[in-house]
């Protein structure tokens, strides 16, 4: 019965559909997993010897079988720093998504249906916004953050203000699509007799018009996280992210970028391609759910 | 029409003043300039000096107005770090990321506009696929990765081009060229190319979808059934059409292209106003970031604003809204 309910839930896929999703569940396991299945702990100073630095893989002339993908500048096995660095970058991609995904929920719902001076302050503000690309705002913030916030480069510290300098540019999308498709709704008989019985308004915004309004949110979310991931990376590898010890991908290929020149390519690259198949996973899917669901998003883009 | 162009402007201001008032927080509000600019042993009289030069004990308002007055004629403070004119900075740093944002526009239209058309006309082909995918693999590439791939191969192992500066400059009065010398060319090969792939696949896709739409027009039909040469449907016809939306993203694209040159100046060690910002990030040093801020919302805001008025005067339909 199972296998039948999945046939029927995948039938139509294309291949490229389905291993983007294969490769984002894989790579999610991946991360959740880090601690069980990577051979070091990279966030345990301890665990590791200087005396170890700079080995390349392990199929390299001069690898040592204890380091698959080769160590970094301090010892520490890539394999398990990236597995560890995929969980940092998914863990913020995620929760930037997710920040943005709620504010702009919220301030849409509030435009579309309050309408008026609500809706735009609201919109003009989400303009003044986008007139600006998502890395020069996010490095605002992120640099701003680190000037006003002495502990900035404690990793729980640094990933709050990673999502929140992803998600100051990224809600303005949700609170756009959450407003037109609210005004739509507001229309319908169903919410005319939600406030003829006398509902309260939060109650009618989020009980009876969010379920409404929430595919295209849910499109959208999959094509900003790889949007959002791809961000972290730049700010984390720009040295304003991830600190070096609690390291995103992006922090790793930071890292890594200093030795390209001396030929010890495997701390930058590895890292690198992970990031690539990750966000390549997620936008094969995205695209995918995109045109099936919300074919006119296409049309805008 | 004069509607059209009162109401932009005004927009324009708006996000101009918004703007500004962010860019003034910054300058005045964020960490403390006294202590970033005084020397770790300096006497309490030495800092208060410091404040009545800075006038940081002035009412906000005069200090935001004082801000305004002094940005518009080009007075932005001087940087923490090299205790030096912003605007100085900047002027300096200007040309370099200006070359490199050009050279990158070029590349991404010379290249993206024909693998666009190409698209366009052989949709199934085995081609036309095939750049498909790579455009994929493209927009999910951060530039800095492409950027350190292109170290990699062409500046590490082949050690054809060179992987960081500008090469030799040439000083025409106060623009530093690198167009002028073999090594400035050399040098800017890389980074252009860079900073060009992520436009080339916006331009790409852009080009095939209009060329697709116009193809499948009434007045293509038309002309194919008069018996018009494919060639010249193709290129006279449809791709006229095609590209005028094409300018106009190129047209907005340019001040992406300033931002998103800070992360190929960081990998390229570029000397622009990319690689300015962001150190002055690292530093915290807060005249360069909010003069920074300043001078890349004035170039969005303009552009934008042109773009918009152009398209009013050339398209009358768009007069009266």
């Amino acid at each position: 019965m199972i296998t039948g309910r999945r046939a029927a839930v995948f039938s139509g896929w294309p291949v490229s559909a389905m291993a983007g999703l294969g490769i984002v569940v894989a790579l999610v396991l991946a991360a959740l997993l880090a601690p069980l299945i990577s051979p070091g702990n990279p966030l345990d100073l301890a665990s590791f010897n200087l005396a170890d630095s700079e080995i390349p893989p392990r199929w390299v002339q001069g690898g040592d079988p204890r380091f698959l993908l080769g160590t970094d500048n301090q010892g520490r096995d890539m394999l398990s720093a990236i597995l560890y660095g995929l969980r940092v970058s998914l863990l913020i991609g995620l929760g930037a998504v997710l920040a943005a995904a709620t504010i702009g929920i919220c301030l849409g719902l509030a435009a579309g249906y309050i309408g008026g001076r609500v809706d735009a302050a609201i919109m003009r503000f989400g303009d003044v916004i986008l007139s600006f690309p998502t890395i020069l705002l996010a490095l605002l913030v992120a640099g701003l953050a680190r000037a006003l916030i002495p502990d900035s480069a404690d990793p729980r510290l640094a990933t709050l203000i990673l999502i929140a300098a992803i998600a100051v540019h990224d809600w303005v999308q949700y609170a756009r699509t959450v407003r037109a498709a609210t005004m739509v709704e507001s229309a319908r008989d169903y919410v005319k007799a939600a406030r003829v019985i006398g509902f309260s308004q939060p109650r009618i915004m989020f009980r009876h018009i969010l379920p409404n309004v929430m595919s295209p949110v849910l499109v959208i979310a999959t094509i900003h996280l790889a949007g959002a991931v791809l961000t972290e990376a730049t700010l984390s590898f720009l040295g304003v992210g991830m600190p070096p010890t609690y390291p995103s991908l992006g922090t790793l290929i930071r890292i890594g970028n200093e030795f390209v020149f001396s030929g010890v390519w495997w701390i930058a690259l590895f890292p690198a391609l992970t990031l690539v198949i990750l966000v390549l996973a997620v936008n094969l899917l995205g695209d995918f759910l995109r045109d099936r669901f919300n074919p006119k998003l296409r049309a805008r883009q | 029409m004069l509607r059209v162009l009162l109401s932009r402007l005004f927009q324009a201001v708006l996000v101009m003043l918004a703007v500004t008032a962010v860019a003034f927080v910054i300058f005045r509000y964020v960490g403390d300039p006294v202590r970033s600019m005084s020397r770790e042993d300096s006497t309490v009289e030495e800092r208060a000096e410091l404040r009545a030069v800075l006038g940081i004990d002035d009412p906000v308002l005069v200090q935001y107005g004082r801000f305004v007055t002094r940005a518009i004629t080009g007075e932005l403070g001087i940087s923490y770090r090299n205790q030096r004119p912003v605007v100085g900075l900047i002027a300096e740093r200007l040309p370099a990321t200006l070359e490199l944002v050009l050279v990158a526009t070029i590349l991404s239209l010379g290249v993206g506009i024909p693998l666009g058309i190409h698209c366009a006309l052989r949709p199934e082909g085995w081609l036309a696929r095939l750049i498909q995918s790579l455009t994929l693999i493209g927009v999910s590439t951060p530039t800095f990765v492409t950027g350190i791939v292109l170290i990699l191969v062409f500046a590490v192992t082949l050690k054809w081009l060179p992987s960081f500066g500008r090469g030799e400059v040439v000083q025409l009065g106060w623009w530093s060229t690198g167009f002028l010398t073999a090594s400035g060319w050399r040098s800017l090969v890389l980074p252009a190319v860079t900073l060009s792939l992520f436009q080339l696949t916006l331009i790409m896709r852009l080009v095939r979808s209009e060329m697709l739409d116009v193809l499948s027009s009434d007045y293509i039909r038309y002309a194919r059934a008069r018996g018009l040469p494919a060639g010249h449907i193709h290129y006279k016809l449809a791709l006229r059409n095609a590209l005028m939306p094409v300018i106009t993203v190129t047209g907005l694209q340019i001040g992406s292209l300033i931002a998103f040159a800070i992360v190929t100046e960081t990998v390229f060690q570029w000397p622009g106003m990319g690689l300015l910002f962001i150190q002055a990030v690292s530093f915290v040093d807060l005249p360069v970031m909010s003069a920074y801020l300043l001078f890349v919302g004035l170039i969005f805001v303009t552009i934008n604003m042109a773009v918009d008025i152009v398209y009013a005067l050339v398209d009358p339909r768009l007069r009266s809204a």
